[in-house]
């Protein structure tokens, strides 16, 4: 790792260059909100932003992405044959990712690329990506990612870790991906004499972050115990069963498998799935194992607060970015049923 | 506003004390400002939890259908209309429920608060017609008339329709709003534009399916975009499939929706959903003089025929 000084003025001069070696992401303003979109030659990502209202993960994890074309004529030599579609896998950079987010998609890594399984096409995108991340100095009231296994100044998972300080960002370059950008995009200001400064801020962020969850009991609880605990229904009263949180969640990796035909062309493709939805898990027979919307949004905070911690042991399957939290049409808060899990006892009322 | 909380705690206690409901569906305090979760009580001492201000968008009408138990329901006039509309629809009976109406001066827009304020709010209180956001080191008085949700502004039935009691006296009814300045601007364009603002309405639909859902009239066991045998639409975001998605899900809603506005008040991409049911809303008006859920005893336009039905539109 190295501090870098990069100056305001120089930063666009910069990101053009890039532009030529990377397709550029960014937040880019989409109405009232931001969300990260492919950056156009010349433009710039808005980095005057506190969250995006989706997160970044779609650019490794499309929401929707064909995997297969094939055709069902049989007068063709190849019908009824699946055949991979070419994809880019040309490097990529997001600008102005922020830490939770970059933490999220090593977090989603485990499901896409461990021993067990490679998703061919996770892989060679999340191979190609540089992430420059932005730290926050001014986290919000819904930010919980001190708690949850992250932070603000968090450079664990970025490739270049970006501090905003006033007329110039002070840049940590922390793998070879995110030397290799620094290097095309000129900047090469030595920092390190400034690299204090870096840890003041990161300090002074942390210690704006009010919203805290605690998890270390989560792991030991009788995960039955904890399925069968008397608080589900009334979390799950409000729930409409939409996939708002799951669609905006950073961390959330599920997805389903659709055949489109048209005539006797079809396509194999891959679209994120919600586990609020009954088709999650409906059954060919039309038995459903979650029959009920208690049981729905049980299986989701189970997942990412018991189920993913017993089988990974490496904190929650959670980032603390607060989506979840500030879109949910009903008011379901991850904190709340956080803290009434982890407090849990068999027996005792919690709610 | 706490007058109105301490009321339906009130009622709600005495409900479920004396036996006649086994629930008060009502709201709780929000974890945020400016949103309230909808929840339930079922012990009498627990009552306090209940709250009522201009962040209970939410239409508890939605949370009806399919129950066996008897329930107390807090319901604005939209609720209320919804509530009709369920029983007229066979989705819960008059005699289970014990409607707890509330004359309702519009909820608020979370969405339209915070971009005004373009600062993050940490609490949020309003009296007289105003709303007070405070944040880190600033404090901002917003009009509330202004902040409305879309709908709430132009509502012309805030008083429940149907209730067991009224917590409060009733509050005036808007006369001077012009419900459908939006649609006739539609209406107005050539194809070529309509067809644009369509598309520009729906851009950045993410198919999560929050309006559906929100929404009361949506309670259909399997949606038609669920259907898997046949699979009518496509689950991926391709624009033909979003646009039968959210056009279909009008027409399901024709002579049923009130403008409650939940679909909008869902949305996690601030699409203006009720765009693609207003026009209908308003060709049920005109033809059939009809508005959805104002009674128990008339069965709606889209489900009865008359000899006099206009046919003009049939050529």
């Amino acid at each position: 790792m190295r501090v870098i000084k990069i100056d305001k003025k120089d930063w666009e001069s910069g990101v053009e260059k890039l532009s030529g070696d990377y397709s550029l992401y960014g937040p880019v303003k989409q109405g009232a909100f931001h969300n990260f979109a492919p950056l156009e030659k010349g433009q710039m990502p808005d980095l005057d932003y506190v969250n995006t209202r989706l997160s970044p993960k779609s650019v490794v994890y499309p929401q929707c992405e064909t995997m297969f074309e094939y055709t069902l004529d049989e007068n063709q030599p190849d019908h009824h044959v699946n055949k991979e579609i070419p994809k880019d896998y040309s490097p990529r950079a997001i600008l102005g990712i922020r830490p939770c987010d970059v933490k999220a998609i090593d977090l989603v890594n485990i499901n896409f690329d461990n021993p067990q399984y490679q998703d061919p096409w996770w892989v060679q995108r999340r191979a190609a990506l540089t992430t420059v991340a932005l730290a926050c100095n001014n986290p919000c009231s819904t930010c919980f990612c001190t708690t949850a296994g992250t932070g603000p100044f968090d450079d664990s998972s970025a490739d270049v870790l970006l501090a905003d300080m006033g007329d110039y960002y002070l840049a940590k370059v922390m793998t070879e991906k995110g030397e290799a950008l620094v290097g095309k995009a000129g900047f090469d200001q030595d920092g390190s004499a400034e690299a204090g400064a870096i840890d003041d801020a990161a300090k002074a962020a942390e210690a704006k972050i009010t919203s805290k969850i605690e998890t270390g009991k989560l792991g030991d609880k009788v995960t039955t115990e904890l399925y069968d605990a008397d608080f589900w229904e009334d979390i799950a009263f409000a729930c409409i069963n939409c996939g708002t949180c799951t669609y905006l969640c950073p961390t959330c990796w599920c997805f389903d498998i659709q055949d489109e035909v048209q005539g006797s062309d079809g396509c194999r493709m891959r679209n994120w799935d919600t586990c609020m939805s009954a088709l999650f898990t409906l059954h060919g027979t039309g038995h459903n194992p979650r029959p009920n919307k208690t049981a729905r949004v049980r299986q989701r905070f189970m997942h990412k607060l018991k189920y993913y911690v017993d089988k990974y042991e490496n904190g929650i399957a959670c980032v603390g970015c607060g989506r979840c939290v500030q879109q949910c049409p009903v008011n379901i808060d991850i904190r709340r049923v956080c803290d009434l899990m982890n407090r849990f006892e068999p027996g005792k009322e919690c709610a | 506003m706490s007058e109105y909380a301490e009321k339906i705690r009130g009622i709600a206690k005495k409900l479920l004390d004396d036996g006649t409901v086994d629930m008060v569906i009502g709201f709780r305090k929000g974890t945020m400002p400016l949103i309230n979760e909808p929840c339930f009580v079922k012990d009498a001492a627990k009552v306090d939890a209940l709250v009522w201000d201009s962040s209970c968008g939410v239409n508890l009408a939605n949370y009806l259908p399919k129950r066996k138990e008897k329930i107390g329901v807090v319901a604005k006039g939209c609720d209320s209309r919804n509530i009709v509309t369920h029983i007229v629809e066979n989705q819960i009976t008059r005699e289970q429920l014990y409607i707890i109406g509330v004359p309702c001066t519009g909820m608020v827009d979370r969405r339209k608060i915070r971009l005004a304020v373009g600062k993050e709010i940490l609490s949020v209180s309003e009296a007289d017609g105003k709303i007070t956001v405070t944040g880190d080191g600033y404090e901002e008085v917003l009009d509330k008339q202004e902040m409305l949700q879309d709908n709430c502004a132009i509502c012309i039935h805030r008083n429940p329709v149907i209730s067991d009691e009224v917590i409060a006296d009733p509050v005036e009814e808007q006369t001077d709003v012009d419900r459908y300045a939006d649609v006739k601007a539609v209406e107005a364009m050539d194809p070529e534009a309509r067809w644009n603002h369509f598309e520009q309405l729906l851009d950045g639909c993410i198919r999560c399916y929050a309006c559906r859902n929100a929404c009361p009239l949506c309670y259909c066991p399997t949606c038609f975009v669920d259907e898997s045998q046949p699979q009518w639409v496509g689950k991926s975001v391709d624009k033909t499939d979003t646009r039968t998605f959210h056009f279909l899900r009008a027409y399901h809603c024709a002579g049923r929706c009130t403008d409650c506005g939940a679909c909008e008040r869902a949305c996690p991409v601030g699409i203006p959903v009720r765009q693609f049911t207003k026009k209908l809303e308003k060709d049920c008006k005109e033809l059939f003089d009809w508005e959805a859920g104002m009674s128990l005893d008339v069965r709606p336009p889209l489900d009865t025929y008359r000899p006099e039905d206009p046919d003009e539109f049939i050529k």
